[in-house]
C-alpha cells in the first residue's frame, strides 16, 4: 500500500466515523436536550408536552405535600408565578421550603410538572447559577453570582476539587 | 509565624520557578551546559520550597489555626483527625496548592530520574513543565491565596462540607491530579519535541512511562470517586455524565488514545505528528477540565468555589498553552519526518482505529459538556445536556471498539490477517455469541442492546485471556511448553492482557447493573416487610444516634433471604450541626460476590415510618474491580524493563525477551 493509499483510506475511515457521530449527535440532541424554563416561562409560553423542561426556582413555603407512597407535590416559584410539581421518589437532602430547587420532566396537559429528577445543591448556600439568574430577573434575588454570603469571601465547598 | 514562613516558600517557589523557566530553556538554545544543568537545582528546590509551604498548610489544618481564612472556611476543632488533614485539599486554594506541589515532585522525578535523557530535551522540558508551574503559582498568589489571615479569628471554624467528611476525600482528589499532572509532563515532552523539531522512537519511550503513570492514576482517581459518589451521595448511581466529571473522563480518553499511539511511534515511528498532537489535547483538556470547573460557568452536582476573577485567570493561562502549544504544533509539525508505512489490517492500523474511536468519543463528550455554554452564548436559550445524550453517542462509539479490542494485539505490525487472528481466538468469538443468544432467547428480541453489550463483554474478557494463550500455542503443544511460555512473556503484554481483561470486567459491571438493577421507592411502617429482588427487607425503626460532629437517624432492616437471616442493614440521615447539613447515609451489603444490596433513607412520614430506597444492583462492583485489573495492567506493564522509569537506556540495548521462536515483541 502507498502513502497516498494509506492516507486516503485513514482519512475515508476518520470521514465516515465522524459522519456516524455526527448522526448520532444529532439523533440524541432531538430529544435529551432539556431547556431551562422559569416558572414564569412556562405560564407564558406554552411547550409541547413532549419537550424536556429544567424547570428552576425556589420551593414555595407551605406547599410541599406528601401524596400517598412517596409521591410528593410542592410548588415551584420565581414569586411571579407557581407551577405545581409532582415527583415520585426521594428528595435530595437540602430540599427544603422557600430553598432554591431545580427539577426536570415534562408539563402535563393538566398544566402540572411531573418531575423525574429533583436536584437540590450540596450546599445551603448555593444557588443554581440558572435559579439565581431568573430570580435576579424577578427582581427577588440580589445576591451575587451563584454564592450566597457566609464569610465574604468564604466558597461553597465542593464535593470534589480538582 | 509557620503559616507566614509557607506563604513565603511559595513566593520563593514562584521566584525558582522563573529562573527554571527560563535560564535552562536559554542553555539549551545557546548550547550552555551550563545553564542547562541549573534546571536540575531548581527542580528539586521548587519542589522542596511547595513541599514546605503544603507543610505549613497542613500545619494551620491540624492545629486548627482558625485565623487562617481557609482553615476558617473548611474546618472545625471537633473534626476527627483525619479529615482535618485531608480538608487542606478539600477547597479551592487548598487543592491548588496540592496540585502545584504534585506538579513540582514530577518535575523533580525529571531532574533525578531522567538523567539519560539528552541534555537539551532534559533542560527544555524542566524549562516547559517550569512555565505550567509559573502560571498556576501565579493563580494561587494572586487569586487564591490559602494562607491568608483575618484580623479577628472567630473561636469555630465552618467545619469542612460534610460529604467531604470521608475516607474518599483522602483518596481521590490526590490521584486525579496525580493524573492530570503525569498529564503535563507529556505534554512538556512534546513542547520541547516541537521546539527542538527532533521526534523520533527514542522520545515515545521516554514518554510512554509517564503516560502511563498518569493514565493509572487518573483511572483510579475516576474510579474512585465514583465508588465515592455511588456510597456517599445515596442516590446509588455510579457516574452521571455531570459535567464536572466529564471533566476528568476527557483527558483519561485522551491518555488511554495516547498511550496506544505512543506504541506505533516507539515501535515503528509512524503516527509521530499524531502522538505529539495528542499528548498537547491531553494536556489541554485537563486544562479545559480545571476552567469549568473552577470558573462556575457550568452547572454541576458538584459546587464549586466559583469566582468570575479566578475563572478569567484561568481561562488566560488555558489560552496562552493551549493557543501557543497549538500554535507551535502547526509551526513544526511539517518538518516532522514521516514514519512507516503499513496496512490497513495490521496492529498499527489495530491502533489507529483504537485512536480514532477513542477521539471522537472524546469530541462527542466535549460536545455534549460544551454545547450548553455555546447555546447560552450565541443565542441565549439555557439548556442542559443529560445523560441520556452520552449515552445515545458514546455509547454507540465504543461498540466497535471493543469488538476490535481483542483482534488489535493478536495483528501482526506492518501487515496482518484478519481471518488468522479471529482463528485465533475462535472459542472467545463462539462463547460471546452464545451469550448473546442466551440473553435474547431469555428476555426477548427488545433486549438486543443488552445482549449485545453483555456478548461485547464476554468478548472483551475471553478475547484478553485468549490473546496470551493463542501467542504461546496452548492448545497444541504440551502444559509445561506453554507454562513456560507463558512465564516468559514480557511484563508489558501481560500489562495489555491484564488491562484489556478489566475493560471487560467494568463493562459487565455496567452492563449488569444498568440493564438488570431493580429499584423500589416505597414507604415502610415499623414492622412491615418488604420483598424486593428475592430479598426481604423488614423496618425495625428509628432511633436517633449521636457521632463526634453530627446527629443522625438510624433506620433498621433486618434484611432476609429464602427465609434465612442475612444481615442487619442501617441507613441514616445525618445533621452536621456546625453547618447545619443534613446527609445520607447508605447502607450496603454485598451478596453473591459482587452484587450489592443498597437501601437509603428518605424523609420521615411524620408516625414513625419512613421513605425508604431500595435497590438490587447485579455485579455493580465488577465495576470499580474492573477499573482496579486495568490499573494493574498499567502497573505491570510500567515495570516492564523496556520502559521502566528511569531506565529507558539500559531497555534500549536489551532487546524485549523472545520467548519462543517466531513471537513477536509483545505490547
Amino acid at each position: 500500500m502507498t502513502r497516498k493509499g494509506q492516507r486516503f483510506l485513514l482519512i475515508s475511515v476518520a470521514l465516515a466515523v465522524l459522519t456516524v457521530a455526527t448522526g448520532l449527535v444529532l439523533f440524541a440532541m432531538r430529544d435529551s436536550i432539556a431547556f431551562f424554563s422559569s416558572p414564569t416561562d412556562l405560564y407564558s409560553e406554552p411547550v409541547r408536552e413532549s419537550q424536556r423542561i429544567r424547570l428552576g426556582g425556589l420551593v414555595a413555603e407551605g406547599t410541599v405535600v406528601r401524596g400517598v407512597g412517596d409521591t410528593v407535590t410542592f410548588g415551584v416559584t420565581d414569586t411571579n408565578a407557581t407551577i405545581n410539581v409532582s415527583y415520585t421518589g426521594i428528595l435530595p437532602d437540602l430540599f427544603r421550603e422557600g430553598q432554591g430547587v431545580v427539577t426536570e420532566g415534562y408539563m402535563t396537559p393538566s398544566g402540572e410538572f411531573q418531575a423525574d429528577t429533583v436536584l437540590a445543591r450540596h450546599d445551603e448556600n448555593y444557588m443554581p447559577a440558572e435559579v439565581a439568574e431568573s430570580l435576579r430577573a424577578q427582581g427577588v434575588w440580589q445576591g451575587e453570582g451563584s454564592e450566597g454570603t457566609q464569610h465574604p469571601p468564604a466558597n461553597p465547598p465542593a464535593l470534589t476539587e480538582y | 509565624m509557620i503559616v507566614e514562613i509557607g506563604h513565603y516558600a511559595l513566593v520563593l517557589a514562584l521566584i525558582v520557578a522563573l529562573v527554571q523557566s527560563t535560564l535552562p530553556f536559554w542553555g539549551a538554545r545557546t548550547g550552555d551546559l551550563g545553564l542547562m544543568r541549573i534546571a536540575d537545582t531548581t527542580a528539586a528546590v521548587q519542589c522542596g520550597f511547595l513541599a514546605l509551604s503544603f507543610a505549613a498548610l497542613t500545619y494551620a489544618y491540624v492545629v486548627s489555626d482558625f485565623s487562617v481564612l481557609n482553615v476558617i472556611a473548611n474546618s472545625h476543632s471537633d473534626k476527627p483527625m483525619l479529615f482535618k488533614v485531608t480538608g487542606v485539599w478539600g477547597n479551592h486554594e487548598g487543592s491548588m496548592l496540592l496540585w502545584v506541589l504534585i506538579l513540582a515532585i514530577f518535575g523533580a522525578g525529571i531532574a533525578f530520574f531522567g538523567g539519560n535523557l539528552p541534555n537539551t530535551l532534559k533542560a527544555n522540558v524542566l524549562s516547559v513543565q517550569a512555565w505550567v508551574t509559573v502560571a498556576f503559582l501565579l493563580f494561587i498568589i494572586l487569586t487564591s491565596n490559602p494562607f491568608e489571615r483575618v484580623l479577628v479569628p472567630p473561636a469555630e471554624g465552618d467545619d469542612l462540607n460534610p460529604i467531604l467528611q470521608d475516607i474518599g476525600l483522602a483518596v481521590h482528589p490526590p490521584l486525579l491530579y496525580l493524573g492530570y499532572v503525569g498529564l503535563s509532563i507529556s505534554f512538556s515532552f512534546a513542547i520541547a519535541a516541537l521546539i527542538e523539531g527532533r521526534l523520533d522512537a527514542a522520545w515515545a519511550r521516554w514518554v510512554r512511562p509517564w503516560t502511563l503513570a498518569a493514565w493509572v492514576f487518573l483511572t483510579l482517581g475516576i474510579s474512585m470517586g465514583s465508588y465515592w459518589a455511588y456510597y456517599e451521595l445515596g442516590w446509588g448511581g455510579w457516574w452521571f455524565w455531570d459535567p464536572v466529571e466529564n471533566a476528568s473522563f476527557m483527558p483519561w480518553l485522551a491518555a488511554t488514545a495516547l498511550l496506544h499511539s505512543a506504541i506505533v511511534m516507539e515501535k515503528r515511528e509512524a503516527l509521530k505528528v499524531w502522538t505529539v498532537l495528542l499528548a498537547i489535547i491531553a494536556f489541554s483538556l485537563s486544562l479545559l477540565g480545571t476552567f469549568l470547573v473552577r470558573s462556575g460557568v457550568l452547572t454541576s452536582v458538584h459546587a464549586f468555589a466559583t469566582d468570575p476573577e479566578r475563572g478569567l485567570f484561568i481561562l488566560v493561562i488555558l489560552m496562552v498553552f493551549i493557543g501557543g502549544a497549538f500554535a507551535l504544533f502547526a509551526f513544526r509539525a511539517s518538518e516532522l519526518r514521516q514514519g512507516g508505512i503499513f496496512a490497513p489490517v495490521s496492529r498499527e492500523g489495530a491502533l489507529v482505529v483504537n485512536n480514532l474511536l477513542l477521539s471522537v468519543a472524546t469530541a462527542t463528550v466535549l460536545l455534549g459538556t460544551l454545547y450548553p455554554l455555546l447555546l447560552e452564548a450565541i443565542t441565549g436559550d439555557k439548556i442542559s445536556v443529560g445523560p441520556p445524550f452520552f449515552n445515545m453517542t458514546f455509547g454507540p462509539l465504543m461498540i466497535p471498539l471493543l469488538i476490535a479490542l481483542p483482534l488489535g494485539p493478536l495483528l501482526a505490525w506492518k501487515r496482518g490477517d484478519l481471518m488468522t487472528a479471529l482463528h485465533r481466538v475462535w472459542w472467545a468469538a463462539a462463547i460471546s455469541v452464545v451469550v448473546l443468544g442466551c440473553t435474547l432467547a431469555l428476555f426477548g428480541i427488545t433486549a438486543w442492546i443488552k445482549a449485545i453489550c453483555l456478548g461485547v463483554a464476554a468478548w472483551v474478557m475471553l478475547g484478553a485471556i485468549a490473546e496470551p494463550l493463542a501467542r504461546v500455542r496452548a492448545f497444541s503443544s504440551p502444559i509445561r511448553d506453554t507454562i513456560r511460555r507463558l512465564s516468559n512473556l514480557p511484563r508489558s503484554a501481560w500489562g495489555t492482557t491484564i488491562a484489556h481483561f478489566g475493560v471487560g470486567v467494568m463493562l459487565l459491571g455496567i452492563v449488569a447493573v444498568s440493564a438488570f438493577e431493580v429499584e423500589e421507592i416505597t414507604t415502610v411502617q415499623p414492622g412491615e416487610t418488604r420483598d424486593v429482588a428475592g430479598y426481604s427487607f423488614t423496618f425495625e425503626g428509628l432511633r436517633p444516634n449521636i457521632g463526634p460532629n453530627y446527629s443522625e437517624v438510624v433506620a433498621t432492616f433486618t434484611v432476609r433471604q429464602g427465609g434465612q437471616l442475612l444481615t442487619i442493614m442501617e441507613p441514616s440521615r445525618r445533621i452536621y450541626p456546625a453547618r447545619n447539613f443534613p446527609t445520607t447515609e447508605a447502607a450496603f451489603y454485598t451478596v453473591d460476590m459482587f452484587s450489592q444490596i443498597y437501601i437509603s433513607q428518605g424523609d420521615p412520614t411524620g408516625d414513625g415510618g419512613t421513605v425508604v430506597r431500595f435497590y438490587h444492583k447485579p455485579l455493580v462492583t465488577l465495576i470499580w474491580i474492573g477499573t482496579l485489573i486495568m490499573s494493574a495492567g498499567g502497573v505491570l506493564s510500567l515495570m516492564d524493563r523496556r520502559l521502566r522509569v528511569g531506565a529507558p537506556k539500559r531497555a534500549r540495548n536489551a532487546k524485549p525477551v523472545r520467548a519462543a521462536a517466531g513471537m513477536e515483541p509483545a505490547e
